[in-house]
């Protein structure tokens, strides 16, 4: 990408700072008056900006946000799973690994034998939770702090995502 | 010969042709569940029924008769409306496990469910429960549930395999499908009933759970497991390599060719493809040195080869040097293989017929007893005037002793039995294998070439009538190896003669010019079908 040349006046970054503190100050001053509106009684002002205090206090997430993902239990705690790779299909990050197995129960005959999320590589978009036929695989736990020291502890198994 | 008219489209068919058949010429789609082109005529399932003019009722195109000014149509809201009823009536009972069950994504319930049917369930009853997951042979597992009794298998095993192992037991909604008493679905032809399964009924139990079909990509092949050449599709997962254990091929499924194989393959041809993804290939050139096979790179291989190769020549001359090509390399390959070591470097003891202490035997279908694709071309190939009798030398079990060896994707150990193979390896003073498995004749050469599958080339294999039919590579040379013909390329590259091919193609248009059996052959007129080589005679068993 070609950039423009900064020119004498914006080199100085004198003008660029004072045009900052504008802004900044204008934000500020607008959501006091805000606040103190409300304070005073005006609830038809809007709300002004709120800081929350994280990771003390922590932000409501609305019922449909995509956090990390769950496997769902049947009664016996097993996975609802039956491996059949629609989640692994369409997801577009291909972060899905599943092997299946043959469950001894013909009833449910199949199970997965393997069953890992690379959460690194994961995008998020909620394609597994909708393509899902059993209402296996979730992403309604609430968890967003997802880090690890390694790519590889990144990659989620079955029995981390059954909890 | 009458002339039909279907949905507007006339076509003239010979006399006793059915409305499906006709249909099919015309390309015009009609669903059917119990008809199969290779089986005789049900009518059982009553997908395919149309509309004829002046008959009062909806026929099944089937086994309707086509008959001089019939017009038929399969697009009108009666016939709609029936099919939809009679896919309907067939759902009832069906478990709709699709995410369980190995048939979904080529299944014809969910096919015709799109295209005919997207009508809303109206079973308030509970589903009649049956057997699932049964174990009938060494290759199948049935699912009773899942069956919609269009009797394809019961057929097949009457009629083309004649092995009468299952059969329809029980009355209207009890009918199932049932092994006899004390029989098991064990017969070389087994693997076709899952092929000719419209649902997933019928599903192959070395396939099961090892890959999602749509995974799958497919490429046009032929058999390599005998001399029939039935044609096959070679399907690999090429993308998800944590899938059936990271082996690539997943499966083989026959492709129709009416001169060949029809819609069958036997069961050692459908199950012998494991050693393509084996933990056995060859994957890098190997060097003997003392007694272990230690790792090289090509260039050190093949100038060690062509330096072996010269060594021999100057000092024993090309008497000294026996070449075994094999029956299971491609007709390029072979035709390489001649140029390098019979036309530029004056070898003459060329020969690829080691005869097999294993009696093999012929079933009374496809099977053939030569378990290889392409000894017919190997004959055409390198036996054109040469009199060397490899037989002689090995069955003579004599003293005299030679130069080098180079050995194709042969195991003599397996063939000849151990202490033969040894006797004559140890014959020679430098032994090279090329081969794509290890095996017990590859641990003891001097040096090994790792060449590439028949799945993993381009080429063409020439069957015992002389019908030369192309192989499509459906997934890459695993690791280091290469095309049997790109293995011989290189060494004559190190010894000085440039070939400069660049494809299997063409080396077989030099092929074609050179060798007389093959003249006038290409790769455009052998197409999908395959081509017989002029004036043939076949080989006998």
């Amino acid at each position: 990408m070609n950039r423009r040349d900064l020119n004498f006046a914006e080199r100085l970054y004198l003008s660029e700072v004072f045009k900052g503190l504008w802004l900044t100050s204008g934000h500020f001053f607008s959501n006091m008056k805000k606040h103190l509106a409300r304070q005073l009684g005006f609830t038809r002002i809007e709300k002004g900006a709120v800081t929350f205090q994280y990771p003390e206090e922590r932000r409501p997430f609305s019922p449909r946000y995509r956090s990390r993902h769950r496997l769902t239990q049947r009664e016996d705690g097993s996975p609802r799973c039956v491996a059949c790779m629609m989640c692994e299909t369409a997801c577009p990050a291909r972060c899905i690994y599943i092997v299946a197995g043959e469950h001894p129960d013909p009833n449910i005959e199949k199970y997965p034998a393997r069953f890992d999320i690379d959460l690194g590589v994961c995008v998020f978009c909620g394609f597994c939770v909708e393509a899902c036929p059993e209402d296996a695989i979730r992403m309604d736990t609430g968890i967003v702090e997802i880090a690890a020291y390694s790519r590889k502890e990144m990659i989620y198994h079955i029995e981390d995502l059954l909890q | 010969m009458p002339t039909v008219t279907i949905n507007q489209k006339s076509l003239t068919v010979p006399e006793g042709t059915t409305i499906i058949q006709a249909a099919e010429q015309l390309n015009i789609e009609i669903p059917r569940y119990c008809y199969h082109p290779g089986l005789s005529i049900a009518g059982s399932c009553r997908m395919c029924l149309v509309e004829i003019e002046k008959m009062p009722k909806l026929q099944p195109a089937c086994n309707t008769r086509v008959t001089d000014g019939m017009v038929v149509t399969t697009q009108s809201p009666k016939v709609k409306e029936a099919v939809s009823g009679v896919l309907e009536f067939l759902l009832i009972n069906h478990p709709l496990d699709c995410p369980v069950c190995d048939q979904a994504g080529e299944c014809y319930l969910q096919e015709y469910y799109m295209k005919f049917g997207l009508h809303d369930s109206r079973m308030n009853e509970n589903k009649i429960k049956r057997h699932k997951a049964e174990v009938i042979g060494p290759h199948v597992i049935l699912d009773t549930e899942r069956c919609v009794l269009c009797s394809r298998c019961v057929r097949f095993v009457r009629e083309v395999s004649r092995s009468h192992e299952i059969g329809i037991f029980n009355r209207g909604g009890q009918s199932e499908i049932r092994l006899l008493p004390d029989q098991v679905l064990d017969n070389n032809y087994s693997g076709n009933v899952v092929d000719i399964c419209p649902v997933g009924a019928l599903t192959d139990r070395d396939f099961r759970f090892q890959c999602r079909v749509w995974y799958l990509s497919k490429a046009d092949s032929v058999c390599n497991g005998c001399s029939r050449g039935c044609n096959i599709t070679v399907e690999a997962n090429r993308q998800r390599a944590h899938h059936g254990e990271g082996r690539r091929v997943m499966r083989l499924k026959p492709r129709f060719n009416k001169e060949v194989n029809r819609w069958w393959i036997c069961d050692i041809g459908r199950y012998g493809y494991k050693f393509i993804d084996d933990p056995s290939r060859l994957i890098q050139p190997l060097e003997k040195q003392g007694d272990e096979l230690e790792p090289l790179d090509w260039s050190t291989a093949a100038e060690r080869a062509v330096g072996r190769i010269r060594e021999a020549k100057q000092r024993g001359g090309a008497g000294s040097i026996v070449i075994v090509a094999s029956p299971q390399l491609t007709n390029e390959d072979l035709f390489v293989t001649r140029k390098f070591f019979g036309v530029d470097l004056g070898i003459d003891q060329i020969d690829f017929r080691i005869p097999d202490k294993n009696t093999l035997s012929d079933d009374d279908f496809l099977l053939r007893a030569d378990r290889n694709p392409n000894t017919r071309g190997a004959e055409a190939i390198l036996l054109d005037g040469g009199g060397f009798d490899l037989q002689r030398i090995i069955e003579s079990a004599s003293t005299q002793s030679f130069g080098l060896l180079y050995l194709c994707e042969q195991d003599l150990v397996k063939k000849l039995g151990s202490e033969p193979a040894r006797r004559f390896l140890g014959q020679f003073d430098y032994v090279i294998y090329q081969g794509s498995n290890e095996n017990e004749t590859s641990g003891l050469a001097n040096l090994v070439l790792p060449a590439a599958t028949y799945a993993e080339v381009n080429g063409t294999f020439t069957n015992f009538e002389g019908r030369v039919q192309r192989i499509h590579a459906g997934i890459e040379p695993l690791g280091d190896s290469l095309p049997a013909w790109r293995v011989i390329c290189k060494l004559a590259q190190t010894a000085g003669f440039d070939y400069g091919y660049e494809s299997a193609a063409e080396v077989f248009v030099e092929l074609a010019q050179t060798v007389t059996e093959f003249e006038g052959l290409s790769y455009e007129k052998i197409g999908s079908e395959g081509m017989k080589l002029p004036e043939t005679q076949p080989v006998p068993a």
